[in-house]
């Protein structure tokens, strides 16, 4: 086991080094970067719970929960920090989770998906309608906040928002890769591939179940903070349901096997949007849902199955 | 509140929720035979819609009586283009892989759609109102309400109703339906061709979401995002219903069209709160649905 997942480490340090470095060359790629970071945060929750065997089909209303923690405090309170936005984001969006989680781990699959997504709708029919608190679809603008009482230019910032990023998605990807091969994670596996027997060990599924959901949704809080910040604004359609299937289409594009599949699909998916939207702005959509298809048909393990498929193959030759 | 605007909102209301339920309708079925929800659904949906107005703006000036006609050769034609496409080409080639990627790849049709969409009909609003038109006012206790929105919508949805109920319950198609749907492999071994029931199942499912679409055109303006609208609110019913349940999803939708219509008079901020709070509420409590049978828990 601990074989195979060495090459995908390999590949991950690799990748967070090149968005350390890249961005220096190209400016333009720093908000790029910086964005597949943030976005691969939150997959990281995704996939969390794809481990369970469990797709959330609103995870969006975490994200939307973090981007607005940072947006509210903006406009009510003024000023802001990084440090205390993310803070902040991540401390609301996990009570939120645990709110939320007490109803849902109760149920599996469809029932589990289901519950999400009428949570999140109603959390972004609130963010729409309640025009005087959060300025409805036009959404609430995120003043570049200060890192640790340093203020900067926006060039600067850029390259600053990109770093602290980095910094919290390799810790992240740490913890979550440590959490995962924690008994606990190997408890929330065991949901997937035979909960009555984790019963029978005598451990609560729907506990077990619970603490994997705030930390997913701990995840999509800070996800959503730093997209906050980074994109300036916070809007309603963070929370649609559709922000939610990008997230499941982003960790099925990039595996739901191993933690990095979250980053090589943010990376994928941001990138193909990215020089898609330049050049192709009609049909970028068109183009995603293509690319969607092709992997699920052919490639259902995702990117990092391609990797691992390749690599048997050779082993298995010769 | 005084009467009128009591009468105006079950009017709306009625009108409103026999266009959910033909969506939500088909939803249900697909997801009863196929065990798949449908994320394409709202773009059939949406891709009825347009049709139905091409097909009725091109028509009208021959004759504007052909139009109800065109709005049915549009689901139609949508129904079985589109979601036989979905079903054979992409639904098919996943049978018995995991719930996830069913799921995602019908998200994957639904954002090809929404997209073709926008390259097919453009952004800018349309009306067909043609069909609405044509039909004379009626007085309901007074008050005045098109006839196509109170007699012929809900006059279309309780035909598709019992239409369904009929099929499923009398006929051999519908008992062959009935039994993929029990057990596909005992089906399979007495010489069922569930590969086919489930492509018929889907195309009915898919027609009845564009039929729902087509219906609607004439009853507003066009625009992008209306798919993605619509499949979240029909979902909603379906589930506040419990997926599966034919009979469930027309209470359902009109419990659901009714509560809204009143909230839109009586606070119209919270209209689009209103299915998902329903839907929540009815779910923590029941989360087989409103009308689903209860399961056992496993352990």
């Amino acid at each position: 086991m601990s074989g195979r997942i060495k090459p995908v480490t390999t590949i991950a340090i690799i990748f967070f080094l090149v968005s350390a470095v890249a961005p220096l060359l190209v400016s333009s790629w720093a908000t790029l970067f910086a964005l597949i970071l943030a976005k691969g945060i939150v997959v990281l929750g995704i996939i969390l719970l794809l481990q369970a065997g469990q797709v959330s089909f609103g995870h969006a209303m975490f994200f939307a929960t973090g981007a607005y923690t940072a947006a509210f405090w903006g406009k009510y309170v003024g000023g802001g920090d990084i440090v205390l936005f993310i803070a902040l984001g991540g401390i609301t969006s996990a009570v939120f989770g645990l709110i939320v989680g007490l109803f849902v781990v109760r149920y599996r699959e469809i029932f589990f998906g289901m519950l999400n997504l009428a949570f999140s709708m109603v959390l972004w029919s609130l963010l729409e309608k309640m025009f005087h608190y959060t300025n409805g679809a036009d959404g609430i603008r995120v003043p570049r906040p200060a890192l640790l009482g340093l203020s900067f230019t926006p060039e600067t910032f850029q390259y600053v928002i990109l770093y602290v990023s980095l910094l919290i998605a390799v810790v992240a990807f740490y913890g979550v890769q440590r959490y995962l091969d924690s008994p606990l994670g190997h408890m929330l596996r065991a949901i997937k591939s035979n909960e009555t027997r984790l019963e029978y060990l005598g451990t609560s599924a729907r506990r077990v179940l619970l603490i994997g959901y705030v930390i997913s949704a701990f995840l999509g809080g800070i996800g959503g903070t730093l997209v906050a910040i980074i994109q300036q604004i916070a809007t309603p359609e963070f929370g649609f349901w559709t922000k939610s299937g990008e997230f499941v289409f982003i960790a099925i594009l990039g595996g739901s096997a191993h933690a990095f599949g979250a980053f090589a699909g943010a990376a994928m998916f941001e990138c193909v949007r990215f020089y898609a939207a330049a050049h192709l702005v009609d049909t970028w959509q068109l183009i995603l849902g293509v690319v969607l298809i092709v992997i699920i048909l052919y490639a259902p393990n995702g990117l990092i199955g391609l990797r691992q498929r390749y690599g048997q193959a050779k082993q298995g030759g010769h | 509140m005084n009467s009128t605007l009591a009468i105006l909102a079950i009017l709306d209301g009625i009108s409103y929720a026999a266009l959910v339920f033909l969506v939500s309708v088909g939803l249900s079925l697909i997801f009863g035979v196929l065990r798949v929800v449908n994320v394409a659904h709202g773009s059939l949906y949406a891709f009825g819609a347009y049709l139905a107005a091409t097909f009725s703006l091109a028509i009208a000036p021959i004759s504007p009586w052909l139009t109800y006609p065109a709005l049915l050769a549009a689901s139609i034609v949508i129904g079985v283009a589109c979601g036989g496409f979905i079903e054979r080409f992409l639904l098919r080639p996943l049978s018995g892989q995991e719930d996830v990627l069913q799921l995602l790849i019908t998200f994957a049709a639904f954002m090809i759609m929404d997209n073709l969409q926008r390259l097919i009909w453009g952004v800018q609003p349309i009306f067909a109102a043609e069909p609405l038109r044509l039909l004379p006012n009626v007085a309901v206790f007074g008050v005045s309400y098109t006839s196509y929105q109170v007699i012929l919508l809900p006059g279309v949805a309780l035909a598709t109703l019992l239409g369904l109920r009929y099929f499923l319950r009398r006929t051999l198609s519908g008992a062959v339906i009935l039994a993929v749907t029990e057990d596909r492999e005992a089906s399979t071994a007495i010489g069922i061709d569930a590969k086919r029931v489930y492509f018929v199942t889907f195309v009915i499912g898919a027609s009845l979401a564009a039929l729902g679409g087509a219906l609607a055109s004439p009853t507003t303006s066009l625009v992008p995002g209306m798919g993605a609208d619509m499949i979240v609110l029909s979902f909603a019913v379906a589930a506040t219903a419990g997926l599966g349940q034919i009979e469930g999803t027309a209470l359902t939708a009109l419990m659901i069209g009714l509560t809204r219509a009143f909230v839109i008079y009586l606070q119209p901020e919270f209209e689009v709160l209103v299915p998902y709070l329903l839907m929540v509420l009815v779910l923590l409590m029941r989360p087989f649905g409103l009308f689903g049978a209860v399961q056992v828990r496993k352990i």
